[in-house]
């Protein structure tokens, strides 16, 4: 795990007081390493604009998949009269289903007060006066961590009326899911905010416009908010520093597969990864060889040895063909069948799908069952070219209402295209060569 | 004596939320901009207490609410966590997502089913455990992962499965 770094606040804005305290981090151990005090600055010294303008110029991105610049999100909410009247939402996606993503749970335990500070500074930004966590069921450790951190800073006066005496009120509860990954998707997850159905919304209007009970709103991931605090702090030109390349910051990475130290780590954004995986993860368990990986979970295309040199930032992932994801990669090692490995993918994908669009509830399990034929020695002629006929079909990003299905088809597209010889030996031999 | 309601949320089934789970549930409507948006919420609310949610649960819960008892089931069999069959003492969920499959999560899941006597999605019939899969813990670190009740367990190992169960009678 990330603990034992070494890391310093300064160098690890997300992980460093972990580091520093060696735990869990309670209310009087953040506040003793500049907790709140980013909130303190920011209700009584800078205008919403100014926070809004400060979290551009850091080029903070969402950490949640996308990427999307959180001070150009924050700054499509409407302010004063243009919001019309009703509360603005602030969210904080802690839905964390991605297969292979563990970094927002540890945040969540080890230092749920680094959140509430981001939500703070988040509500004050785009002036939103309910704020919601909208937590995994399964994450019981972390709604107690959290729950109690929030009933900390509110009897302190962080949370609440009139928090720091600045006259700003923000409430923040805690929603917890009852389960399914299409929770995650924003949309579907304010459906189920308002004790709905998890389905995908029609966008536009998007949430800034239109969100929680129609009202403007922002969701943004677990990690974005958690960068929030020291951005206000120390500034965007330190921000940008501590990134490697393009991208500004730390990201937490982690490692998950045969490796000797799986784990997570938080490190300069633009990482390369085989740094990642060789120093840190400390490479491959002996007797095994890596084939593969997917960079940002299991939504993420694959990446094979050419690329292990480049750098984890958004925009060379991006141009390798995959992307970054979570930031949390998955490695397969050569005892793992490509083949089987894909049929283990789709179907959490079949499963997974709100049932709403025909090519993500019909050709997602279509497709698993075609992986199941083929590992399982009953491969055809022509299942390939119908497996990339789907893949084509079901990942053309306009042909369904969400992400999801555009999602489900990356690692097997790109598994198509590295581990070819893999699917077609299962269908010339009738045999898989890893049972 | 009258004969009870007859209508489908009728009044003998108010009775069937406790004192306990009607304030819980009341406080979370308080805190929303309408009754319906707390439809999960008191499903999870009458889910901790009682292990899962009963057609009285839901019929109480849908009339509590003010909303027809087939909206409110529709809600709860979309959602996992949501059960509305009776279960074990303690839920058993094995992780079957990619990195625990990495790590060899489909043999540990027929050494779990073969340990239990149990199938994915039954209950032993002594009533002690319910075996379900389940998607990534977010504990892939420490793959293969499983939860027992609100308990992460990871590196599963199938040597130790009886002591891993050991506490949970
Ligand atoms: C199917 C699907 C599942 C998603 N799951 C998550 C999730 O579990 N956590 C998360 O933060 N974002 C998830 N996202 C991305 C969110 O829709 C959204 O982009 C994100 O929460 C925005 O936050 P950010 O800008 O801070 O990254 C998911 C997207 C899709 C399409
Ligand atoms: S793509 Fe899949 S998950 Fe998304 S709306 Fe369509 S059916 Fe639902
Ligand atoms: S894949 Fe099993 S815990 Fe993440």
């Amino acid at each position: 795990m990330a603990e034992g770094n070494g890391k310093t606040p300064a160098e690890a804005p997300l992980i460093g007081v972990i580091e520093a305290v060696g735990g869990a981090v309670g209310l009087a151990a953040y506040e003793s390493h500049e907790g709140y005090a980013a909130a303190r600055t920011a209700l009584t010294s800078m205008t919403p604009a100014e926070v809004i303008d400060l979290v551009k110029e850091a080029n903070l991105r969402g950490r949640g998949g996308a990427g999307f610049p959180t001070g150009i999100k924050w700054s499509f909410v409407p302010q004063g009269d243009a919001a019309g009247s009703g509360p603005k939402y602030l969210v904080c996606n802690a839905d964390e289903m991605e297969p292979g993503t563990f970094k927002d749970r540890y945040l969540l335990e080890r230092n749920p007060h680094l959140l509430v500070e981001g939500m703070i500074l988040g509500a004050w930004a785009i002036q939103a006066s309910h704020g919601y966590v909208f937590l995994r069921g399964e994450y019981h450790a972390a709604y107690r961590q959290l729950q109690d951190a929030i009933d900390a800073a509110a009897a302190k006066g962080y949370l609440g009326k009139n928090i720091v005496g600045s006259g700003f009120d923000f409430e923040l509860r805690i929603h917890r899911s009852g389960g399914r990954y299409i929770c995650g998707e924003e949309t579907a997850l304010l459906n189920a905010l308002e004790g709905k159905r998890a389905q995908p919304r029609q966008k536009p209007p998007f949430p800034p416009a239109s969100g929680a009970w129609g009202r403007p709103t922002i969701v943004n991931n677990v990690e974005t908010f958690c960068n929030v605090p020291a951005i206000i702090r120390n500034g965007a030109e330190w921000y940008h520093e501590l990134g490697i390349g393009d991208d500004a910051g730390t990201k937490l990475y982690g490692v998950s597969g045969r490796v000797k130290q799986p784990g997570l780590w938080e490190l300069p954004i633009g990482t390369p990864i085989r740094e990642i995986i060789e120093e840190h993860a400390g490479g491959m368990q002996d007797g095994y060889a890596l084939r593969g990986i997917l960079p940002g979970g299991a939504s993420t295309d694959f990446l094979v040895a050419e690329h292990f040199d480049l750098a984890m930032d958004y925009g060379t992932i991006q141009k390798a063909g995959s992307r970054m994801g979570t930031g949390t990669m998955i490695l397969m090692d050569d005892s793992i069948c490509p083949v089987d490995m894909c049929r283990n993918l789709e179907h959490f994908f079949a499963q997974e799908s709100c049932g709403f669009c025909t090519p993500c509830r019909e050709g997602l399990p279509w497709v698993e069952q075609l992986l199941i034929d083929i590992e399982e020695g009953r491969g055809k002629e022509g299942d390939l070219e119908l497996l990339d006929r789907n893949a084509a079909f079901i990942g053309g990003a306009t042909n369904t209402f969400c992400l999801h299905a555009p999602g489900a088809i990356e690692p097997l597209a790109s598994a198509l295209k590295y581990f070819r010889e893999d699917f077609e030996e299962h269908i010339r031999t009738g045999a898989c060569r890893y049972r | 004596m009258s004969e009870p309601a007859q209508d489908l949320a009728g009044a003998d089934l108010i009775p069937t939320l406790s004192p306990e789970e009607t304030a819980a549930i009341e406080e979370e409507c308080s805190h929303l901009p309408d009754r319906e948006s707390a439809a999960i919420d008191a499903m999870m609310i009458v889910q901790r207490e009682r292990g899962w949610v009963s057609d009285a649960s839901l019929a109480a819960i849908a009339r509590l609410l003010g909303m027809s008892v087939a909206a409110l089931d529709s809600i709860a069999t979309f959602y996992n966590l949501i059960f509305r069959q009776p279960v074990g003492r303690h839920v058993v969920m094995l992780c079957d997502s990619v990195s625990c499959y990495v790590m060899g999560a489909d043999t540990l899941r027929k050494q779990v089913e073969e340990h239990l006597a149990l199938k994915m999605g039954e209950t032993s019939a002594d009533g002690r455990f319910t075996l379900l899969p389940i998607v990534c813990l977010g504990a892939c670190d420490r793959a293969p992962t499983m939860m027992v009740d609100e308990d992460l367990i990871g590196n599963v190992s199938a040597e130790r499965l009886a002591e891993t169960f050991k506490g949970y009678e």
